[in-house]
């Protein structure tokens, strides 16, 4: 008999909820709510990128490049909504299909640049994603309908602690349920050897084209969360180096465990903010010329260390057993 | 003929070119003996005009300033220090990972290259903001043509380039070294096994790519005289674009593909300032679409 399994990713975004709720309560200031929030955008993107780098194990280092797609095109849509009738309570089904949408054209962006970019191989496919992420920054920042180098301003601030941690539950769901279903077993068989994988029938291109949409489109939601979050679509938002950033989560998490990334992109948002806030505490008061840049150094020594140190990262590609299948007997 | 594709342009071309070729001869030598692409080695490039800066001030005044014996030295320093910087990047951060999954290396080369750019962007004396090179040689030009003109910098950058490409050649066909180079390219394995010292053989590699990238920092110094902490990243990811064009891992290769990029992206420029920007990408997604391997590149299969 099937004993029907708990939801427990489920009962953990609910904790997590009700815990924010009632530190909201008890003093929980605005900085620390944009905090989560932005750890759960993080979220959102890591697991994605996680899907392509980690389940699948192809090299994607354009993910910013989609999220892009998803600020811009959701940011459109909601800020003309806004302009017509500025009631914020009535947009809630219009920013989520506005989200949806963002996410769908970033998923048509990665079906474009994946047709031909996927029968690369490990750093070419690094390279070529980059190359696209900035072109796809570079299409922007030249589009003066969206603003062009300015960014598009006044996108209405649609995204709130709710809207956010829904759709990182969403996000982890889907990503989790397709790791571990039949699907799943076939990405991971193409990623422990491709060659191996298309002997036994499995359609690997379709596999890899499928796999980049959908993370695409996740991180194209993502996108359009972090734009509603922060008001702003900017060009220099989702340079190459902040795909690095989230590529740091996948790999500190461990490379294919969501779990791993979710955890990682949690401590690394987290990390930043407490290295921001001890850099400009430490030229307070030691009134030397610190520049906001020691961050990003402390972020590529944390890289460099974890591939030296331990490759496979805090995870490795376990996950925490509260989100695992239970292992059936087989009797 | 119109006003755009001229002889003049050419000439651009050909000096934009010599740069991309130092720096590409780097990305190909590595990934030729260690099949890895070096992300860091733009930023080679950068400490090179970095070093050369450094240099004016060392020495400015002794030497004056200006003047061969300045440009001389800023040129040995320059390459000393990428040199030096990538010999060190080999050792401390390549050779552990060596018998790993390749994705590792790249992830740390990923990771040495923010480490360099944003070390030098936070080191207050040098970063974040632009800095402008000093004119270490006065240009003049040169008539050659009813419409166009050599500088004096064309001249040096391709002289520069050619003196230390033929150096190369001569190295690689000639010595003992270049032999061993050839050979850990070709099998690493089995090069060990004839007694070549592997690890030796991958650090002069990284020596001598990272010194020519450093030799094309103070040629771009003087060229283009703005120089700041990220400036290695375009013409890092255009020389990588180039050493794919020529064949990955080709020495000629990469000096062809270099040349072709430069003259095509000058010309580009000249039509229109966004398609300048966005050929080197148009050139990778074609040549990858087309001929994955390369202009000279040798064709590989899928070993079972």
């Amino acid at each position: 008999m099937k004993i029907p399994r708990t939801p427990w990713l489920l009962v953990v975004a609910a904790g997590f909820w009700a815990v924010v709720q009632l530190l909201r309560l008890v003093g929980f200031n605005d900085y620390y709510l944009f905090i989560a929030n932005l750890s759960l955008v993080y979220v959102i993107l890591a697991v994605s990128l996680n899907l392509i780098n980690g389940i699948i194990g192809q090299f994607s280092l354009g993910h910013m490049g989609f999220a892009a797609v998803g600020a811009y095109v959701s940011g459109s849509i909601t800020t003309l909504i806004y302009k017509l009738s500025p009631n914020v309570a009535a947009h809630y089904p219009g920013f989520v299909l506005a989200l949806v949408a963002g996410g769908v054209a970033a998923a048509l962006v990665g079906v474009a640049i994946g047709f031909p970019t996927l029968r690369l191989k490990g750093d070419y496919l690094a390279i070529v994603t980059l190359g696209f992420g900035e072109i796809i920054r570079t299409i922007f920042n030249n589009i003066d309908a969206v603003g062009g180098p300015r960014g598009l301003l006044g996108i209405p601030k649609f995204s709130t602690f709710t809207v956010i941690l829904a759709f990182a539950l969403i996000t982890v769901a889907v990503i989790r349920n397709i790791a571990e279903s039949a699907h799943g077993r076939n990405m991971i068989a193409i990623r422990e050897n491709e060659l191996a994988a298309d002997l036994v029938g499995i359609d690997t291109t379709g596999y890899k084209v499928k796999v980049f949409a959908l993370g695409a489109f996740f991180a194209g939601v993502g996108g359009g969360l972090y734009a509603h979050l922060l008001q702003i679509a900017h060009p220099t938002q989702f340079g190459f180096i902040y795909s690095v950033q989230v590529l740091i989560m996948v790999y500190a998490g461990g490379v294919g465990s969501l779990t791993g990334s979710v955890l990682a992109a949690f401590a690394l948002t987290i990390l930043t903010q407490v290295l921001k806030s001890f850099l400009s505490w430490l030229k307070a008061v030691t009134d030397l010329p610190i520049g906001g840049d020691w961050y990003m150094v402390v972020y590529a020594l944390l890289l460099i260390l974890i591939m030296l140190y331990r490759t496979e990262g805090l995870m490795g590609t376990r996950e925490a057993k509260l989100m695992v299948i239970p292992e059936e007997d087989e009797k | 003929m119109g006003s755009i594709f001229n002889l003049q342009q050419v000439v651009n071309g050909l000096q934009l070119g010599s740069i991309y070729a130092l720096i590409a001869l780097g990305y190909t030598m590595v990934y030729g003996i260690v099949r890895l692409i070096n992300f860091a080695h733009g930023d080679f490039f950068m400490i090179g005009a970095y070093a050369a800066y450094g240099a004016f001030f060392l020495f400015n005044a002794v030497l004056g300033g200006s003047g061969l014996p300045m440009a001389g030295i800023a040129l040995v320093l320059a390459m000393a220090a990428s040199g030096g910087v990538a010999l060190l990047t080999n050792r401390l951060a390549y050779k552990p990972l060596r018998y790993k999954p390749k994705l590792s290396s790249l992830i740390t080369a990923i990771g040495v290259s923010m480490l360099i750019e944003y070390l030098f962007s936070a080191i207050p004396f040098i970063g974040p903001s632009f800095r402008a090179f000093p004119d270490i040689l006065p240009s003049r030009p040169i008539q050659i043509g009813p419409n166009a003109t050599i500088s004096t910098h064309a001249l040096i950058d391709i002289g520069v380039a050619a003196v230390l490409m033929i150096g190369l050649t001569v190295l690689v066909r000639h010595t003992a070294l270049g032999k061993a180079m050839r050979a850990v390219s070709q099998d690493k394995d089995a090069a060990k096994l004839m007694g070549i010292d592997v690890e030796k053989v991958i650090a002069w590699t990284f020596l001598i790519g990272g010194s020519f990238a450093g030799a094309a920092g103070l040629l771009a110094g003087m060229t283009y005289p703005r120089i700041f902490p990220f400036m290695g990243i375009l013409p890092g990811l255009k020389a990588f674009i180039a050493a794919v064009l020529g064949g990955i891992g080709n020495i000629p290769g990469a000096v062809l593909g270099a040349y072709i990029m430069g003259v095509a992206e000058t010309f580009a420029t000249a039509y229109n300032s966004l398609l300048g920007e966005g050929i080197a990408f148009a050139i990778l997604i074609v040549v990858l679409l087309v001929r994955p391997r390369g202009i000279l590149g040798e064709k590989s299969a899928d070993k079972i």
